[in-house]
Parts: structure tokens; sequence; C-alpha cells
């Protein structure tokens, strides 16, 4: 049966053609780069929204799993090859792990509560930070290492395409979850998880589901992340990657998946920008605070994010011009005499 | 002679630190409404969280045709066939009409689809909104949701906790004309604290008073009995 094509589609179509045609009109190295990295956070934004938005899971231990797929790719990429299909079997080896840490560590801990959850995720990416810091041998510890990408991936352009690819990929397979019953279970379960429980669920089975897509999603990114950087040390397993991605996911708008997107443009090019100003203006060198009061504002004025935001905006103009339709002419003339 | 399809033999649950229930017995029989009547705070909704295994009994026994559910966890008790209307109707405010009802079609099967549409035939106004999000709807039609969403499997019992509860007249009696209706398929319990309702549909009741049962019987019969509603109802 044929799906009626509405202007998400067509937005979505427009959107990827612009993306697919920008290198050809501007090549900028930089533009490159810093489309490639927006590209990966946003795979990795997506993936918290899987948590965040569609179950109501708050974790702090997301890096574990961004971490766990940029050390896989790393490390077999400097210790077996730089073939390109050692660089994919790293990817599907590091969603592997990513899939085995994220399903025990979620059966562990996602019979608590929110809170505790989120401290128990917080200890467990603690600890596979110790790991990578003590293992030397292999992960060279905080000073991390070095290593060479497959031939093609050593032009920016074919890499910009191939994280393109994986970026649009992801987006259908996931927006394609969030819409199948699992998903609309998750959605119930993040609104209420003891209503979902009466209903005859099984709801720490749903919540380890969506932990492990969102632990191997992310994976992927960090994959992609270490490539991008042909670098990797133990930064990939911080709190500041948790952060980037809860952030992104709330300034973009929760549960929306495209939201997560665009925080991830909208704070990659901050970032860019505010340190690039650096340069000239010394007071930017301390760029961060300038992007700790951008992100105070954010989440006071725009609680809902930015397409959450939109959304409201379009519902309610939508209502008023439904309401102003229903209303005669002579009553509404009438109404303002009055007034 | 009717079964009894759910008992509960002095049940004693704690919330926390709070003895709520502290011996409840009451029993529920097949093809009946029977209500639990009782002052505010006496203790009639945890009395369902207890059945439901959300707030569990920590001492006492509860029975499911036979069967003790005590111990079960809150989903595998709705599989055995008890649906759950919570107070406040306890939709998903987020999912339209449509998936409220899937997500609480545990099989999507024929019997289902028929359940289906013998609920939107009872409330014809879920059909009309089937694509609006529940957080959009009126109180009545969220309570209607609640019900058809506990009606959607096959339950022999439904526990529905205070469905007339901030529901204008008018709508209180739509509920009520659906409970009856719904009492033809299966076996209900009911919270309520509006006796003219509770009187109007139930077939037994069972007085809780302070977390503990008090008085049991014949719904015909407490209608006569001012003296009992005027002591535990406050009525008269």
């Amino acid at each position: 049966m044929m799906k009626k094509l509405t202007w998400k589609h067509l937005s979505f179509v427009l959107m990827l053609a612009i993306l697919v045609l920008l290198p050809f009109v501007n090549d900028s190295r930089t533009l490159i780069i810093l489309l490639t990295q927006i590209f990966i956070f946003g795979i990795l934004a997506m993936s918290y929204d899987i948590l965040l938005g569609y179950t109501g899971i708050v974790s702090f231990g997301h890096a574990m799993f961004f971490g766990i797929g940029a050390y896989t790719t790393a490390v077999m990429l400097k210790q077996v090859d730089t073939t390109l299909s050692i660089f994919l079997l790293s990817i599907v080896v590091g969603m592997f792990l990513a899939g085995i840490v994220s399903f025990v560590v979620g059966l562990l801990t996602l019979r608590l509560k929110s809170h505790f959850f989120a401290m128990l995720t917080l200890a467990f990416s603690g600890l596979f930070l110790v790991v990578a810091e003590k293992w030397r041998s292999i992960t060279y510890g905080n000073d991390g290492f070095t290593f060479r990408a497959p031939e093609m991936f050593k032009d920016r352009i074919t890499f910009y395409f191939f994280v393109l690819a994986c970026l649009v990929v992801v987006f259908i397979a996931l927006y394609r979850f969030v819409q199948s019953p699992t998903g609309r279970i998750l959605i119930a379960v993040r609104e209420n998880e003891q209503r979902t429980k009466s209903l005859g669920f099984q709801t720490l089975h749903y919540k380890v589901i969506a932990s492990i897509i969102a632990g191997t999603v992310a994976s992927l990114a960090g994959s992609l992340y270490a490539l991008s950087l042909r670098f990797v040390n133990t930064s990939v397993m911080t709190m500041d990657i948790t952060l980037d991605a809860l952030l992104m996911t709330i300034i973009g708008g929760v549960g929306t998946l495209v939201g997560p997107l665009l925080g991830a443009a909208v704070i990659e090019y901050a970032q860019h920008t505010l340190s690039g100003m650096a340069r000239d203006y010394p007071i930017f060198e301390r760029w961060i605070i300038f992007f700790g009061i951008l992100y105070i504002l954010a989440v006071i004025f725009f609680p809902k994010g930015i397409i959450g935001s939109i959304r409201f905006i379009i519902s309610n103009w939508r209502r008023k011009l439904k309401a102003k339709r229903k209303t005669p002419p002579a009553l509404s003339h009438e109404k303002e005499g009055f007034e | 002679m009717m079964n009894t399809l759910l008992k509960l033999h002095d049940v004693h649950t704690h919330i926390g630190q709070y003895h709520i229930l502290q011996g409840v017995n009451f029993e529920a029989m097949e093809g009946q409404v029977s209500v639990l009547l009782g002052r505010n705070g006496a203790g009639k909704t945890t009395t369902l969280k207890t059945i439901m295994g959300l707030t569990p009994a920590s001492q006492g026994d509860v029975q499911f045709q036979m069967q003790s559910i005590k111990k079960s966890p809150t989903h595998k008790v709705a599989k055995l066939g008890i649906g759950y209307v919570p107070e406040n109707q306890g939709i998903f405010s987020d999912l339209t009409v449509e998936e409220n009802m899937k997500v609480a079609m545990r099989k999507e099967d024929t019997a289902a689809m028929e359940r289906q549409q013998y609920v939107l035939e009872l409330f014809p106004d879920l059909k009309k909104f089937w694509k609006k999000a529940g957080g959009h709807l009126s109180g009545g039609q969220k309570q209607m949701l609640s019900m058809a969403r506990a009606f959607i499997n096959d339950s022999q019992l439904i526990l529905i906790d205070e469905p007339s509860k901030g529901l204008a007249p008018i709508v209180v009696e739509k509920v009520m004309e659906a409970i009856v209706e719904m009492k033809k398929q299966t076996s209900i319990v009911l919270v309520e604290q509006n006796f003219m309702m509770a009187s109007r549909i139930g077939d037994t009741y069972t007085l809780i008073d302070d977390g503990k049962t008090v008085h049991s019987g014949n719904m015909k019969e407490l209608i006569q009995n001012e003296e009992l509603k005027r002591k535990y109802l406050g009525i008269g």
C-alpha cells in the first residue's frame, strides 16, 4: 500500500539532497569536518533520545558505549590492519560489545528507581574509564594513540558521505523503531511505568531493549568519531561526552529524534564558532562560560527544546486558526463591540 | 451457584512505614459488580493496588480463581485476566486513542478486534477522536478510554477505581450505562464514593473503614440499612 507523502517526507528528502550536494558546491575542509562531527554527534544524541526522550531513562553513563565503539575501532585498526573490511568489522564488534555491556548494565540497574539508576550508570562508566586508563598495553592510558585510517577514508569527502549514510540509516531505523508497537510501549513506560505494568507488560524487558539499542547506536557513533580524529584517548569515556549527548537532546527537543540532530548541529556549531572567536576577542577564550549561559537560557526559555517549541507554536497557531474559522463574523464583531 | 473469582483474606499492606490495610476481607463473585465502599482514605484504592501487585500485601492472602496471586508481579496479575482502570483515568496522554488501545491490546487477534469493535460501539466518542492524543480528551472521554482499554483484553475481572470522580452528572450516567453493559461480559470490582451510582449498579458491597473490612453483604440490604450508611458513609 502506498503511504501518503507528507511535508515531513519532503523536508527529509530536501535536507538530504542539500547535504549530498553540499560538498560539490563548497568543499571547504573546515565545513566538511564540522558537518561530519555534527552527523557523528547527531547519531550519539539520537541514541540518547531513545533512553531519555522515549523511555524516560536518565543515564549518566552513555559515554561508556561511545568509548567502547571508539576503542574497538582504534585498537583493531592499529593492531590488526587498516583495511576497510577491518574497519567495518570493528564497527560490528564494537556494537556487539556495547550491546552485551548495555544488556548486563541494564539488567543490573534498570530495576532501580531513576536517580539510583543514573548514579549506577555513572559508576559503571567510571569503571570503564579506569580500565581504559590502566590497561596501558592496549589503550596507552590517558595519552591515547594515533592510528591510520583505511585508504578510502583518507579523503575527507568520502568519509563525510560514509558518515552521512550511517546517519540516514540510523535515523530511519530508529524512526521505525519508535513507531513500532515496542516503541509505543516505551512511550507508555515513560509516561507511567505502573500503568504499563498493570496492562500486563514486564517493563524491565522494554527498558533493557531501549538500553541495548541506545548502547549499540552510541558505539557506532564512537567508532566513527575515533576514525574522524584518527586518534583515541580516555576523553571518549568521560562525563563530558554524556553531558554533550544530554544537552544536545534537551536543546533539540526530547522524544523527537529530529530534535537531537538539530541539537547536535547547534552545539557543534556554537562550540566551533565561539572557540574560533577567541582568536580575535580574548574574552572568548573562556567560551565555555558563554556556552554555559546559552544552555541555561535555552533550558529556561525553551524547555521543550527547539523542535518541541516549534511544534507547540504551530499547534497553537492551528488551534487559533480553527477557532477563528468557527466563529461567525457577525458574532466576532459583536464581541469586539462589547469589549 | 456463583463461583468466587477473587478472594482477599485478612490482607495487610504497608506503604513505606505506614500500615494502610489492616485486615481486608473481600470476595468478588463471577458475573457480578462487587462494590468497595468507604470514606476517603479508608483504603479502597490501596485494596485495588494490592490486588494488582502494585503495593504488595505484607500479610494475608489474595486469591484469583483459587490461585494465590499475593506474590505475583503486576504484569503477571494482568496477564492472568485482571484488568485495571486506575483512579484519574490513567491513560497515556502522549499516545493517540488508537495507540492507547493498541498498547493495551496484548494480542491483535480476531477476538481482540471484535472486542475493540464492541467497545467502540459502547463508547462512540472514542471512534470520533481515534487519532487524537489522549491528553487532548475531556475527562469523560479519558474515563471511557481507560475503561475501553481494560476491556480490550479478555479479562475475567475488571477493577475500576472511582469512575465518576470529577465527571459531570450526564457523563457519570453514560459511564454507569457502560459498566452495566460491560457486566454482561465480565465481572467487575468497583470502588466508588458516589453511593447513588454504586447502589444502582452494584450487586454486593464491602465496607472498608480505617483499612479494615467492617461489613459486607448484598447491596439491597445496605440500601435499606440507614444505620450502616450513616456510620460508615456519612449518608442519611
